[in-house]
């Protein structure tokens, strides 16, 4: 209902590359706390970062259950760091310049995007201001032909070895009505950045970021001045919804980890797929899954179809995260003490998970964005 | 966002809605308060051709696709009265199914016409005191004597189980076989030596549910539905079909309460303002509409894969647990949001809350789905 011949082969040909050149590095790039920059220029050879982008590009400019596909399948391979940067890279970075930024930004960046010549992050989020994007203190004072920036940001995914940064900056006033994008150079003189420790997420270079006195060509600037706040509302349907389909797919991917395991791990002289409580436990989650699933590809083929689904995918980042969250405690009890060891993926699974509820709005602000849609019938 | 239904199947919902506006809504209390729903209910369902919908032409249905039976589970899930939409469904999609599906000619000339009509409301007997979701354990018998069935034993929770006209009973034609001795027989009900009790529920009060004794009932051969010993099979069949209309009724039931419950909340004031800007609350709502969403989105999804052939037994399993989960929390929660209201009568979330509560245990209780799905998934197990 949601995928064509054509689809199914994408997947097959993206699997066989994740299987080939990504997942014989993962347990190295979890250990190393970043992904080889290796990786970007054969995603890009492959023709993976650009199937959502226009041909003059590079890209293939193909419908967005494409996009979706790509989504799920950086998230079987054991290593939510390795997805998040990926969608922090297609599903975050590119999207802004793509849809808001002028001719001369998407030739210059999308075109080397796409070929995997270089990869962006995103970066709204500061110490004091999180999915209260109205909060933002990084400031860009205009200088002739250029903006001076300063402030800093933090969580941010890819945020130390991405060669570019979509940056949320304040132009204006207060407020919401205040906000700019830049798009930021690495190299640029003033720009620092520093690895945060985390509890999983391990192969993600999530950083704090720096801008001391950064001077940035006007020219950077996405779309039109103090209209950031507008573009990022925008674009976080689409955060979310990727979001989701990660999700889902690592829970996914988790109960077919755990179903092999509880096939040939033996207690009591059977082998514990044979206990019913535990065969009670996943017919539950095998459930939710597939439903969550169906409700993902739903809303996927709705925003790809053009339809507004601000509500939807905020349903569906909550209940998929939240879910994961689940999937994960009960798989991991299911492995028993090999599920508390490192040996078993599970373990990782498990961790990596965790930030699924609060990255990109957390549970509460989508409650809040759902609520304000179903109680107070406001639209967005 | 919806890919699912037509722009006439969306047409036949909007005239369905209707008629039940003003036909149907406003006795539905005096139906409950009766303990049962009169006989002219199911003629005017017949009289607008909703009873046939997906039967064929040829014996007086409309010959429409699944979509709109599932349209009719869907809106007869809204009227706030899991009894009424009970007596309709229990004629329509447990024993009319069977007839369409597996009887033979003669038998679908005799019954679906009048079926179709509203004027004979049937009703399907399977459940035993001691066999429910186990069917290969029934013991009511049926036994050859020339060109008559000989029926003894009994049925129990039987939807439409008093006053329908007539019976598909379940009934053991080869008890030496487990599961393979089971036929389906129709039984007339003025035929001698049938007998029904009317049961006192828990909730579904304007559903009338019977039990029913078999007593060297004659039924003539003639009367069997398909194949002898094929009815643990046609059983299985349709089970896909009634746990897709059960998940069907219980998600927009849901959606109803959620309905109501809003408009209530925002009427009602607590500490000077109204209680649907308490956070607590709003979350709650905000979570259970998620909820429901997504079960909507998955009901209808089966439902196309239904309508285009496909088997689909993991998935209705899957639906009917969680819509019936989904639908007891619902309730419970909206419930709360009343308070002290949410407990009379005269504020119909006290029925959906109690009509609710049967979801989980009929057509399957959900540990029977459980162990269904767990053997697709965990198994490999094909049905």
């Amino acid at each position: 209902m949601y995928f064509k011949e054509e689809h199914h082969l994408f997947r097959q040909s993206l699997r066989a590359f994740l299987d080939k050149e990504v997942m014989p590095h993962i347990d190295q790039w979890e250990k190393q706390g970043y992904v080889d920059r290796s990786i970007w220029k054969k995603l890009g050879d492959m023709g993976f970062l650009g199937i959502d982008y226009a041909e003059e590009y590079g890209g293939s400019a193909s419908d967005f259950m494409y996009t979706a596909i790509l989504f799920e399948e950086v998230s079987r391979c054991n290593s939510g760091g390795f997805a998040g940067v990926v969608v922090s890279d297609v599903g975050l970075s590119m999207p802004y310049i793509r849809n808001f930024g002028n001719d001369e930004l998407k030739k210059e960046y999308l075109t080397k995007s796409v070929a995997g010549d270089i990869y962006g992050c995103l970066a709204i989020t500061e110490p004091n201001a999180g999915s209260n994007v109205a909060g933002i203190r990084t400031k860009a004072v205009r200088d002739g032909d250029h903006y001076i920036v300063n402030g800093s940001k933090t969580y941010i995914t890819g945020g130390v070895h991405s060669d570019y940064i979509v940056a949320a900056v304040r132009t204006g006033d207060e407020g919401s009505s205040g906000i700019s994008l830049l798009v930021i150079d690495r190299e640029l003189e003033g720009v620092s950045a520093k690895t945060l420790d985390k509890m999983g997420f391990h192969a993600s270079d999530t950083a704090e970021i720096f801008f001391d006195n950064v001077k940035v060509p006007a020219s950077k600037l996405i779309g039109d001045e103090n209209m950031g706040f507008y573009y990022i509302m925008q674009n976080f349907a689409l955060e979310r919804l990727a979001m989701a389909l990660c999700w889902q797919a690592s829970c996914e991917d988790a109960i077919a980890y755990t179903l092999q395991f509880m096939n040939d791990r033996e207690a009591f002289g059977r082998p514990i797929n044979k206990f019913q409580v535990l065969r009670h436990r996943i017919a539950q989650l095998a459930s939710e899954v597939e439903r969550i699933k169906i409700f993902n590809y739903n809303v996927a083929r709705a925003y790809g179809d053009g339809e507004m689904v601000t509500k939807e995918c905020a349903m569906a980042k909550l209940m998929a995260t939240e879910l994961g969250d689940r999937v994960m405690t009960e798989c991991l009890q299911c492995f028993g003490g090999a599920g508390y060891m490192e040996e078993y993926k599970i373990a990782r699974m498990f961790r990596d998970s965790r930030v699924g509820r609060i990255a990109g709005g957390s549970s509460e602000i989508m409650c809040e964005l759902i609520a304000k849609m179903t109680v107070d019938a406001v639209g967005y | 966002m919806s890919f699912y239904y037509t722009e006439e199947q969306e047409l036949f919902r909007k005239s369905l809605q209707d008629f039940l506006k003003k036909e149907i809504l406003p006795n539905i209390d005096q139906w409950e308060e009766e303990r049962q729903t009169p006989r002219f209910a199911w003629q005017k369902f017949g009289d607008m051709g909703f009873l046939g919908v997906d039967v064929s032409e040829e014996y007086g249905g409309s010959g429409l696709d699944f979509g709109y039976h599932a349209i009719m589970a869907e809106e007869l899930g809204k009227t706030r009265s899991g009894g009424f939409g009970a007596a309709i469904m229990g004629h329509v999609s447990l024993a009319m199914v069977y007839l369409e599906r597996f009887a033979g000619h003669e038998i679908k000339q005799k019954y679906l016409p009048k079926s179709c009509t509203g004027e004979w409301i049937g009703c399907l007997a399977v459940t035993e005191p001691h066999a429910g979701s186990d069917v290969a354990g029934i013991q009511t018998k049926a036994v050859r004597d020339g060109d008559y069935y000989i029926i003894n034993g009994s049925k129990t929770f039987i939807t439409n189980g008093v006053y329908s006209d007539y019976l598909i009973v379940a009934a053991k034609t080869n008890p030496e076989m487990k599961s393979g001795g089971i036929s389906l027989i129709v039984v007339d009900r003025d035929t001698e030596g049938v007998s029904a009790t009317k049961l006192k529920k828990l909730g579904w009060h304007a559903s009338d549910t019977g039990e029913i004794a078999l007593q060297d009932v004659r039924v003539p051969v003639t009367n069997l539905i398909g194949d002898e010993n094929m009815g643990f099979y046609y059983i299985m069949q349709n089970f896909a079909l009634e746990r897709l209309v059960l998940s069907l009724s219980a998600t927009t039931a849901c959606e109803d309460a959620l309905g109501y419950t809003l408009q209530y909340m925002n009427e009602r004031k607590a500490f000077g303002r109204k209680i649907n800007k308490f956070q607590v609350l709003r979350h709650r709502i905000a979570q259970l509409a998620t909820e429901v969403e997504r079960m909507k989105i998955f009901n209808h999804n089966i439902v196309k894969a239904y309508s285009e052939g496909q088997m689909v037994v993991k998935e209705c399993a899957m639906a009917k647990l969680m819509a019936t989960e989904l639908s007891d929390k619902v309730m419970t929660e909206c419930l709360q949001c009343f308070g002290g209201y949410g407990f009379m009568e005269e504020y119909k979330i006290a029925r959906m809350f109690r009509d609710s509560r049967l979801g989980t245990i009929g057509g399957g209780t959900s540990e029977i789905m459980c162990e269904i799905i767990a053997k697709m998934v965990m198994d490999d197990v094909n049905y």
